[in-house]
């Protein structure tokens, strides 16, 4: 056992580089809104990340919409409140395992991705290399980055939503005969103003949370390939640590809000 | 102010990584129109020094002016300004891998339009291109290009917004000789096509006699001897006597 691996140890790893992403979430907020805006390479970003990731987070959310609804039947139907099956999955899907299950998968698909790419443009001095022609690394590479994830992933998450729903509907189909009309009346009867806003407003920050991660590590890589896999690594340990505390805190807010 | 022929002003330059001093009292000078050669040893501190000159490292104390003016505490305005002055050529090529030759190319020109001064960026590629012959690869990928063809991409890279220094970081590394003579007789004619003065960073004595007009040999953080690749060869300092054997 080395001392790299002790709890404690550890932990103060955690929050040191907890302290170093939000200085680098500093720069990014310092930067963002100056001119020059790399408005080509924000739209190629983004284009990239919904690309990369639509068909992992659609078949995951329609697996996820399948199984819910296979496993939450029979119990209903003991108590005999089949007709509550839309409302009750179509809210936990809208609330919690749409945005979380998705944002998940592009920690892993993103942010990894992020982190591989921008530690190999480090430690092959390419970073250095923008930098020397007068451009800055930071806007061109990171904030387009991150601005892309931060709006992206929510856009994912409502298709992964969608969906779930559908196939959560096919289920309730084949099962109780329950009619498409139906079904997603049902289900948007029940959705409130409260479940909403909140389960919209956390997904921007997961996917600025998973951008700004996934570009730290990048951007922060030690030389050698052994740095590259390094970051895109703990791109996604670290991202989806994060997605977890930003998702608790975000309940806690909405409960004092919107009074569950 | 600026000494209109001295381009580079190095004077008692040190940086240290800790314990490790790496530059210590180190001074140097480049003038208008010539290829000054650095040599030293690997790790002896050369490419920590190219980097100070272009702001990508801070040194800790000393002087350090390029085009008449001090690095350390630059505004990033000027100092991006000043970069476009001076080219630099990476040591591993340092190519955008995402972006083909040209959007490799284009990258700069497309952040400076100052710099073309009402030229077409088309023109300027292609021109850049052929000055390092080759103007077929415009559309190819830097991972579809030998490591010799990606260096001249580099170093069209490097000069199409016309710098008045270009930094070299070991041209010839990673290459084999008959590539790397090639890019010996490259890197001259580019300095006579386009009036710029050159400091090359190197330990291949080959290339350092063919370009240099003059050498310096960076021995423990400091410039140990100075002269014209002769002068130097017949030296008869043992430490100095290493380097050409
Ligand atoms: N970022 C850095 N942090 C710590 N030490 C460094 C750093 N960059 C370079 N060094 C050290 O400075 C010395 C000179 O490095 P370098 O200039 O790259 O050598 P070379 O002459 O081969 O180009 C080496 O001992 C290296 O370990
Ligand atoms: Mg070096």
């Amino acid at each position: 056992m080395t001392k790299n691996s002790g709890l404690w140890y550890q932990m103060r790893e955690i929050v040191v580089e907890t302290g170093e992403i939000a200085l680098f979430a500093r720069r990014f907020f310092r930067e963002v809104f100056n001119p020059p805006y790399e408005f080509r390479e924000l739209l190629k970003q983004s284009y990239i990340i919904g690309n990369k990731s639509i068909f992992l987070v659609a078949t995951t959310g329609f697996i996820m919409g399948l199984v819910l609804t296979l496993q939450t039947r029979p119990t209903m139907s003991q108590f005999g409140a089949e007709a509550w099956m839309p409302a009750m999955v179509g809210i936990s899907i809208v609330r919690e395992i749409g945005p979380v299950i998705t944002a998940l998968i592009c920690a892993g698909k993103i942010g990894s991705s992020i982190g591989a790419e921008l530690g190999s443009m480090k430690v092959t001095e390419q970073i250095a290399a923008m930098e020397v022609s007068g451009t800055n690394p930071f806007k061109y590479l990171v904030i387009t980055r991150v601005v892309a994830a931060t709006l992206m992933v929510p856009l994912l998450v409502i298709i992964a939503d969608g969906v779930a729903l559908t196939g959560s509907y096919l289920v309730e189909h084949v099962k109780g005969n329950v009619s498409m009309q139906l079904y997603f009346s049902q289900v948007f009867r029940n959705i409130t103003f409260g479940d909403l806003v909140p389960a919209t407003v956390k997904t921007f920050f997961f996917g600025f949370a998973i951008g700004i991660v996934g570009c730290y590590k990048g951007y922060t890589s030690k030389k050698g390939t052994a740095g590259v896999g390094r970051a895109a690594n703990s791109a996604v340990v670290v991202s989806s640590l994060f997605l977890f505390i930003i998702d608790f805190i975000a309940v806690l807010i909405a409960d004092i809000f919107f009074e569950l | 102010m600026e000494d209109n022929n001295r381009l580079i002003q190095i004077r008692d330059l040190c940086k240290a990584f800790g314990e490790n001093k790496v530059l210590d009292h180190f001074n140097l000078d480049l003038h208008a129109g010539e290829n000054l050669v650095l040599v030293g040893k690997s790790g002896s501190g050369k490419s920590v020094l190219l980097k100070c000159m272009v702001g990508l490292m801070e040194y800790d104390s000393g002087s350090l002016q390029v085009l008449g003016q001090e690095i350390r505490g630059m505004g990033q305005y000027e100092l991006d300004k000043l970069r476009t002055d001076i080219g630099f050529l990476f040591q591993g090529s340092a190519l955008y891998d995402s972006m083909t030759v040209r959007e490799n190319l284009s990258f700069p020109l497309r952040r400076h339009p100052e710099k073309i001064a009402g030229a077409s960026e088309d023109d300027l590629i292609q021109e850049a291109l052929e000055n390092v012959g080759l103007a077929h690869a415009i559309d190819l990928l830097p991972e579809e290009l030998s490591g010799g063809m990606q260096r001249r991409i580099a170093l069209a890279r490097t000069i199409i917004l016309k710098p008045r220094i270009i930094l070299y970081d070991e041209p010839t590394s990673g290459l084999d000789p008959i590539t790397a003579k090639e890019i010996i007789h490259l890197i001259l004619e580019i300095q006579q096509l386009y009036h710029t003065a050159a400091l090359i960073i190197t330990h291949d004595m080959d290339c350092a006699r063919v370009i240099s007009n003059r050498m310096i040999i960076l021995l423990n953080g400091t410039n140990y001897a100075e002269g014209t690749f002769q002068e130097l060869q017949t030296n008869q300092d043992p430490q100095v006597r290493a380097f050409f054997k």
